[in-house]
């Protein structure tokens, strides 16, 4: 297989876009992506989206997109992967100039959740668990995570405010990324006091739903040029887990999270302490607890504690959420994985302004669907 | 959930069928496409007691399109050492603990399907010596 590396980036503000539909930020992140790369065309588009049928009945986003940004006709399709479909289009788009078969293709992550109001949002979310024995019984995608998140508190013994750090740490380092939804730091005290969705999950425990998208350009060795800034994708690997949550022997071990991480880290040669930041997947507080672990950056049932000491904060030994992650950047479910990449890619080449981790040289990202039933992971090197 | 696919899932709906392998004696619900501890397709149909103890619970607040919050949400672990996700019922958010004894009902899950009928299937209910124990506790 070739090397491949991203010489491109592009995002949309994560916010809620009244007045953009999904050929619009669609076309922007692909556009601005293709501008910093210095490219007129690409071989191939691979896009990124969880809710295209369920929310926005708008599927076949290949040709919705290849249209939209005036790439016809090149090859273009949709990766599904729930909430990691962003991420999995990144690792489709890569494998396909691994393989030889492209020079040159963009990936994108998008998802346009605003177009539906109500309980469909949530409906949507719900088809990425199982269907007829989750989503059918009124166990809501919240629910899921809550069901971890109880089980994690009782067996380490912490209360929901020890979950504080996390969000209290992305909504910081949101504050400096002007495509931040939320960009107001929070205090441990309002996180503690927020509502509860879904107890033990409280409003400040959960990403928004919003709208965004986020691409990249990615290449072969052949294909770099002396002006292209680019980051090599050391090494990516996707895994899966049961469909339902009841069928995994330990609710608390995140083995998608696990499998995902270790295969990149054989892969790359790379291991936990060679690691300068982590985009976690951190749509729940519980998610990145469990991802913290499962990756190797804290023992089991260890996570809060560290994080309690300022360990996945800036300056910690793994600065995670360096642009606000899920959190507070936003989690613009099938574009995440996508941002996450982005975000990492302005890190390792030095242009991540006042979000800048120093000497910040590999990066691990994972990008997570269904509850931990699929994750993609990638490890970049500046 | 339309009709086709309730019809589908009646028989692990109203009574919690699942299957045994005949090869290595090992349960699973809900039924798959062959066992899951040894590969054999030789499975029977099993049905589970139904007795069981919460794993983990939640309360759900928003509820999903066809159901109406609040309720309660757990993971039960069956006493054949299976686990299941499904509503709790007859029983308050607040009494509701992790390894409180539990059982199976047959109750209305959703509360009207998009062409007007109901979708009946099982929920978990605290088993009576655990009812009385929370009305003693509220007692005291």
């Amino acid at each position: 297989m070739r090397d491949v590396f991203i010489i491109g980036t592009g995002q949309t503000p994560v916010a809620e876009h009244w007045d953009l539909g999904l050929r619009e930020l669609g076309a922007m992140a692909i556009r601005k992506a293709m501008e910093d790369a210095g490219v007129e065309t690409v071989d191939a588009l691979f896009v990124g989206n969880m809710l295209g049928g369920a929310v926005n009945g708008q599927e076949n986003l290949g040709a919705l997109l290849a249209d939209a940004a005036d790439l016809l006709p090149i090859e273009a399709w949709k990766i599904e992967a729930a909430c990691a479909s962003g991420g999995a289009a990144v690792r489709a788009a890569a494998l396909s100039v691994a393989a030889g078969a492209h020079e040159v293709a963009v990936a994108i992550g998008i998802e346009k959740m605003t177009d539906a109001v109500g309980d469909q949002v949530a409906s949507g979310l719900a088809t990425a668990s199982d269907g007829d024995y989750e989503a059918s019984h009124g166990l809501s995608f919240v629910a899921l995570s809550a069901l971890m998140m109880r089980r994690y508190m009782h067996e380490t013994g912490v209360c929901r405010e020890a979950f504080a750090p996390f969000a209290v740490n992305a909504h910081q380092n949101a504050a400096a990324n002007a495509n931040a939804m939320f960009r107001e730091p929070i205090s441990a005290e309002q996180f503690a006091r927020s509502p509860l969705v879904a107890a033990p999950i409280g409003v400040l425990d959960a990403a928004p739903v919003c709208d965004g998208a986020a691409a990249l350009v990615v290449c072969s060795r052949d294909f770099l040029q002396s002006h292209h800034k680019a980051v090599r994708i050391a090494a990516a690997a996707g895994a899966t887990d049961t469909i339902g949550l009841a069928g995994r022997p330990d609710l608390l071990t995140l083995r998608v999270a696990k499998a995902s991480a270790e295969k990149a880290y054989a892969a790359s040669g790379f291991g936990p302490k060679d690691i300068d930041f982590f985009e976690a997947h951190d749509a729940f507080t519980i998610i990145t607890a469990l991802s913290l672990e499962a990756c190797g950056f804290a023992p089991r049932g260890e996570a809060l504690k560290r994080a309690a000491h300022g360990c996945f904060a800036p300056g910690g030994c793994v600065p995670v959420s360096t642009f606000g992650g899920l959190k507070a950047r936003g989690h613009p479910v099938g574009a995440s994985g996508a941002y996450q990449i982005v975000e990492a890619t302005a890190q390792l080449r030095g242009e991540a302004g006042a979000n800048q981790i120093q000497g910040a040289r590999v990066a691990l990202t994972q990008s997570i669907g269904g509850h931990g039933s699929i994750a993609v992971a990638h490890i970049l090197e500046a | 959930m339309d009709l086709p696919r309730y019809h589908r899932l009646t028989a692990p709906y109203y009574r919690l069928e699942g299957q045994r392998c005949a090869a290595c004696g090992a349960v699973q619900f809900p039924p798959r496409p062959a066992c899951g501890a040894c590969r054999s397709a030789d499975l029977a149909t099993y049905r589970f007691s139904g007795r069981g103890t919460v794993y983990s619970f939640a309360e759900v607040s928003q509820a999903p399109k066809g159901f109406s919050g609040p309720y309660v949400v757990a993971m039960v672990e069956l006493e054949e050492g299976v686990r299941v996700t499904a509503q709790l019922t007859d029983v308050e958010p607040e009494d509701v603990e992790i390894g409180m004894p539990v059982e199976m009902v047959t109750r209305r899950i959703q509360e009207k399907g998009p062409q007007g009928y109901l979708v009946y299937g099982y929920k978990f209910r605290p088993v009576l010596q655990a009812s009385s124990q929370i009305e003693q506790r509220k007692a005291s």
